[in-house]
């Protein structure tokens, strides 16, 4: 058996006549921009003025944002942020994947059960979801959770067992799920169902199917807005200090309610999140590199080379020569 | 001889469109069958039923003496499990028209994997055997690359490489070339003209005239959901006595 590929080269024939040299580059004068002039400067203007009031409006008081920036307060509503956001995202990346494969099981029970539940989720506010779970005691004092009509495993007080925190995980966490379930559907419907026909050709049961193939190639559709999830759950946190959980933007009230400084702890508070938001960007960038490999659109481009671009795209024209260099 | 395939008036309705009406079929083990036809005939569906990829609805089809899809208990018929399709399934290989080959794994990744999920073949010895099966389709030396980084003709061959991996009793092939650039059809030809000289039982559905007349012990001219014509492929192909037959081979030739 042979590797040739049966591709013969064009004859030799047709290369035989001396090309041509290539003729010179063309020197045309490039289309001029005034527009990018004019609005460079009202641009420049309007920084130039707010950049003006932020330095000399003492309301500001810079001082204090240095002051408070890393007051342990601050610091410790920061880490229960971090916390909340990374347990809510995990509960709900689990619970998308378990109800997105419900909602295309076969099973027709399964995939109603799966709907309804995202329904609901989807269909009443977040907040009011959290306000729920923190009165939960109103509407069942006593919670035990067990085998049906079996031992407990865990039996209480409701108002003991279900924490401000516990409250803020629910809410969030089964709030997520519902959303998360429709991004893993749709990234499971974009997989070509002859990937499926192909592993189930080879002996593969569903679910080894769905683990090893679906899923996997799911995860490229999958991940860029789950990036968007985390980043907008990051944000959404800030939603739980109406259920006096001390996270970053309670932790701030807190200070202000006693000192009045709102202006200041609210700068403090966005810088926080700003911050946050950028390295989940950075993060997400690289886990959408990890998950690009063999597919025909190539990986994205690393940061310096994005940087490069953009550097570059700043002279006009110059762009595609870039584009073309990759 | 014993008959690897045997189709007994095979029907398959999608809704209510009639695609398969009554096909019968045998395919002795060793042999090669070419199911030739218009598209539409239903060839590629009667090749997803031999493996259980489509369920039929009446009629009996059964692979090396056993029943596909169901288990035949004193007169009764009752479906079978998932794990039993799947098992029977394992020992039936099935090339695709558009390769289907899983684009996140890398060729040998893509060979190794069903032996090693399904048979639980270890790792090392599936990988092994997946290197030699690359050798033996022409694409030593390509285990690294993925199926993006690689020609149609390669593709597919990665794929047969696949559904060898798994040491199939019987190989389905789903027009094979119907989706190659033309001068990349023969290399994946070639493969399969050496499977079926090593002796594999092959079911292929193809418009290769040319193989189908070379390589076929058997050629069946499927139209309308049928077999109209069925027999040696020279007197098929050369001598067609089907007035269908005729007017379709004379429009591919």
């Amino acid at each position: 058996m042979r590797d040739t590929l049966r591709i013969t080269t064009a004859p030799a024939d047709r290369e035989q006549p001396a090309a041509p040299a290539a003729p010179p580059d063309i020197k045309a004068v490039p289309v001029r921009h005034p527009g990018r002039w004019l609005v460079a400067l009202v641009v420049a203007a309007f920084a130039a003025a707010m950049a003006r009031s932020v330095a000399t409006n003492p309301r500001f008081e810079w001082g204090l944002v240095g002051h408070y920036l890393f007051s342990p307060r601050i610091l410790h509503g920061l880490v229960v942020t971090i916390e909340l956001t990374a347990i809510a995202m995990a509960i709900g990346i689990v619970l998308g994947v378990v109800l997105a494969v419900m909602r295309l099981s076969p099973n027709p029970v399964v995939a109603v059960a799966s709907s309804l539940y995202i329904w609901f989720f989807r269909g009443t506010p977040v907040l009011v979801q959290l306000l729920f779970w923190s009165f939960i005691a109103a509407l069942y004092p006593v919670i035990s959770i067990g085998i049906p009509f079996g031992p407990a495993l865990i039996h209480g007080d409701a108002n003991v067992l279900i924490t401000p925190f516990i409250a803020a995980i629910l809410g969030l966490g089964l709030n997520e799920g519902a959303y998360m379930a429709e991004i893993v559907r749709a990234g499971m419907l974009s997989v070509d169902p002859g990937q499926e026909e192909a592993a189930h050709a080879l002996g593969m049961t569903r679910a080894q199917t769905l683990r090893r193939i679906v899923l996997p190639q799911a995860m490229r559709v999958i991940v860029p807005p789950t990036g968007n999830e985390a980043i907008s759950m990051l944000k959404t946190t800030s939603l739980v200090s109406v259920i006096a959980y001390t996270e970053l933007l309670y932790s701030a009230q807190l200070i202000y309610a006693v000192n009045f400084k709102q202006i200041p702890l609210l700068i403090v508070v966005s810088a926080w999140y700003l911050l946050l938001t950028t390295l989940l960007s950075i993060g997400q960038w690289f886990i959408e590199r990890r998950y690009g490999r063999g597919s025909a659109h190539g990986r994205p481009r690393t940061l310096l080379q994005r940087i490069g671009a953009h550097l570059v795209s700043l002279r006009p024209h110059a762009e595609r020569a870039v584009e073309q260099a990759r | 001889m014993t008959a690897m395939v045997s189709a007994e008036h095979v029907h398959k309705r999608f809704g209510r469109v009639d695609v398969l009406k009554g096909v019968s079929l045998e395919v002795e083990a060793g042999r090669v069958a070419c199911l030739l036809g218009p598209s539409g005939s239903g060839k590629s569906t009667f090749l997803r039923c031999i493996n259980h990829l489509e369920k039929i609805d009446s009629g009996r089809l059964s692979v090396a003496g056993e029943l596909v899809g169901y288990r035949d208990a004193g007169g009764r018929l009752h479906e079978l499990r998932e794990r039993e399709v799947v098992r029977k399934r394992a020992e039936i290989g099935m090339v695709f028209q558009r390769f289907n080959l899983f684009p996140h794994m890398t060729a040998l990744e893509n060979i190794a994997q069903a032996p090693f999920r399904v048979r639980r073949v270890p790792k090392a010895e599936a990988c092994q055997h997946a290197a030699e099966l690359l050798a033996r389709v022409g694409l030593a030396g390509r285990e690294r690359s993925y199926p993006s980084q690689l020609s149609g003709g390669q593709q597919q061959r990665v794929a047969i490489a696949r559904a060898l991996a798994m040491r199939p009793k019987l190989m389905l092939f789903d027009e094979p070339t119907s989706a190659l650039d033309p001068e990349l059809v023969g290399e994946v030809l070639d493969v399969m003209r050496q499977l079926a000289h090593d002796g594999m039982t092959m079911v292929v559905v193809t418009h290769e005239i040319g193989f189908a007349r070379e390589v076929a012990d058997s050629v069946a001219f499927m139209d309308g959901g049928v077999i109209v014509e069925c027999g040696d492929p020279r007197q098929v192909l050369d001598d067609p006595r089907n007035q269908r037959t005729r007017s379709f081979l004379s429009k591919v030739l």
